[in-house]
């Protein structure tokens, strides 16, 4: 029995979803497990529950179809993502390029079926090709936590810090470890953060401002004070000019 | 003026003398010229303006003159063939210039320029904008324009086609009733838009159009989409371009009410102040929604459309208010002939 997830924000979508599911089903077993309007809900729903398959819309407004399937590549055991979009030249050549599967609304039960079938047999599209496709900043970074995903809000993010083999990202409220690299980070999120050390960058809106540091610090004669921590991150030599570019705005 | 399709080539005409848009062009360059002949008569570039000032007060009158003149042949010159309505122009620029030039003889002059001088300039003068409004003339001419217009025919998303279908096709099994009325609007919409839409069309027609693409798009958002139409003081009888509005609207729903998982009102509102006809329309504005990207496409080519039609008469004017986006199109009240 395939345990599927439907996820479209437009109810009609997710009937017809549901209605072709159930041609299928003299073919492929299949179980609807649920259906959610967003990808936050989406996420939510599997905190509980073990899917197979997510059939995944594509344009959603919040966070959008690629955000929410680079999260669930944190679940264990990880769902295989089957997309669905009505038209977005962008994506499909995407999902050509990265052998991802997708199916084009409207949808036909053949294809339905023929994408469920490999989806038993595939592995699920790797986090690293995901990140390929998508084109805006995630609204969240996302942290595995004894097999289930849990979100963190970008915009609630104070510092990312690189320690050996993870990054911290460190909230107001606690800290998380997340497997990626701080440079692609540095380049998805250079809107909203400034690298101030080697090893660390913080959020803009965060900065309270400049503090000298101790000379004991063996950094830079600089340190950030940033809203809702104690900790205090040195500035290093080499990002100097960073306290003179944000103190003078 | 034919309103049928014109393949043959465009022979000369004269252009309209009594319609603002060829009235400001004239002044426009024979000022600009008279701002050129300025800048030869002085010797230092300080002197400039107050050269052109002084010419002005000659050039100015003449000009009004001029215009007032032509204004009230207009018929007369339109009703002949081309070369002798330019014989006719020449014929009264030159006899105004020389009336002038008599008139203000030994008031207005330190130093007295030639006459013969003078002629040339004008007659000159009168020949280039002549040519000028007859480029322009055969590049807006109808087999042209009527050309431009199909080509700028909005079109609609393939986004909104196919998730429309997705929709219908959702109701097929459960509500075949309402998937019947969804196709009836989605055929309507399709007929509007393959249609000849190089003539004015009844703005009713219009917003009926727009009703049947706000319910294809509602099908699909359910809540999220709200509409409010203030049409009450619409002017049944008059005349737009044909999907002057639906575009807009379109747009209004891609980039105000998809991008959010909140709820969003569109609203229209239509009305006729005397000889003008004013359309709003207003969506919601995010400033983080890049959620789709670039909608300028829409606005130029309803703006190109407004002005093959009015020319400088009509206007489209988008702003960005406290959170939202609004479109104001106004353009001349044309009624509908009685039938």
């Amino acid at each position: 029995m395939l345990r599927v997830l439907i996820v479209d924000d437009e109810a009609p979508a997710r009937n017809r979803m549901r209605d072709l599911l159930s041609d299928v089903g003299s073919v492929i077993a299949v179980d609807v497990a649920g259906e959610a309007a967003s990808g936050r809900e989406a996420l939510r729903f599997v905190e509980n529950e073990v899917v197979d398959v997510v059939l995944l819309d594509v344009q959603m407004p919040g966070m959008n179809g690629i955000e929410v399937a680079q999260h669930l590549q944190k679940l264990e055991p990880t769902p295989a993502v089957i997309f669905t979009t009505a038209y977005d030249t962008y994506a499909i050549r995407a999902f050509e390029l990265h052998a991802t599967d997708y199916l084009l609304k409207p949808i036909k039960a053949a294809r339905l079926q023929e994408a469920l079938l490999r989806a038993k047999n595939i592995p699920a599209a790797s986090l690293e090709s995901l990140g390929q496709l998508q084109q805006e900043p995630r609204k969240c970074l996302s942290a595995a936590e004894r097999g289930k995903v849990h979100l963190i809000p970008v915009e609630d993010v104070v510092f990312l810090r690189a320690e050996l083999k993870y990054v911290t990202v460190r909230t107001a409220a606690r800290e998380y470890l997340i497997e990626e690299s701080l440079t692609r980070l540095e380049q998805e999120f250079e809107s909203a953060f400034v690298r101030v050390h080697r090893n660390c960058l913080v959020a803009r809106s965060a900065i309270r401002g400049f503090e000298r540091a101790g000379a004991e610090s063996g950094e830079g004669p600089w340190q950030v004070v940033l809203a809702g921590i104690e900790e205090r991150i040195p500035v290093s030599r080499r990002q100097q000019h960073v306290v003179r570019e944000l103190s003078r705005q | 003026m034919a309103r049928s399709i014109n393949h043959n080539a465009h022979t000369g005409a004269l252009p309209d003398f009594r319609n603002l848009g060829i009235l400001l062009r004239i002044l426009l360059i024979s000022n600009g010229i008279a701002m050129l002949a300025a800048m030869l008569q002085v010797s230092a570039v300080r002197d400039w303006p107050n050269q052109f000032t002084g010419n002005a007060v000659l050039v100015e009158p003449f000009l009004l003159l001029s215009l007032l003149v032509l204004a009230l042949l207009n018929d007369v010159l339109h009703r002949m063939t081309y070369a002798a309505g330019i014989a006719l122009v020449m014929l009264v620029e030159l006899v105004l210039a020389g009336a002038m030039y008599l008139g203000a003889r030994g008031l207005l002059w330190e130093t007295q320029p030639d006459l013969l001088r003078l002629m040339t300039v004008v007659a000159l003068t009168t020949g280039m904008l002549l040519i000028y409004f007859d480029l322009r003339g055969r590049a807006l001419s109808p087999a042209i324009a009527e050309a431009r217009l199909q080509a700028l025919q909005a079109r609609i998303r393939p986004h909104f086609l196919f998730n429309s279908m997705n929709a219908v096709l959702s109701l097929v099994r459960q509500e075949p009733r309402r998937a019947e009325t969804a196709l009836e609007d989605l055929a309507g919409l399709f007929r509007a838009l393959m249609a000849d839409n190089r003539e004015l069309a009844p703005l009713a027609q219009e917003v009926e159009l727009c009703r049947q693409y706000l319910a294809l798009e509602q099908l699909r958002l359910g809540e999220r989409l709200q509409v409010e139409w203030h049409v009450d003081k619409m002017p049944s009888d008059a005349l737009i371009p044909p999907l002057a509005l639906q575009p807009l609207l379109e747009n209004a729903v891609y980039h105000g009410i998809e991008p959010s998982e909140m709820p969003g009102v569109v609203s229209i509102n239509i009305y006729a102040v005397r000889d003008r006809l004013h359309a709003v329309l207003r969506n919601p504005y995010r400033a983080d929604g890049n959620h789709h990207a670039g909608n300028k496409m829409a606005l130029s080519n309803i703006r190109e459309r407004l002005l093959l039609h009015f020319d400088v008469a009509a206007e489209l004017t988008a702003r960005v208010g406290d959170n939202v986006y609004e479109v104001r199109i106004s353009m001349p009240y044309v009624k509908a002939p009685k039938s």
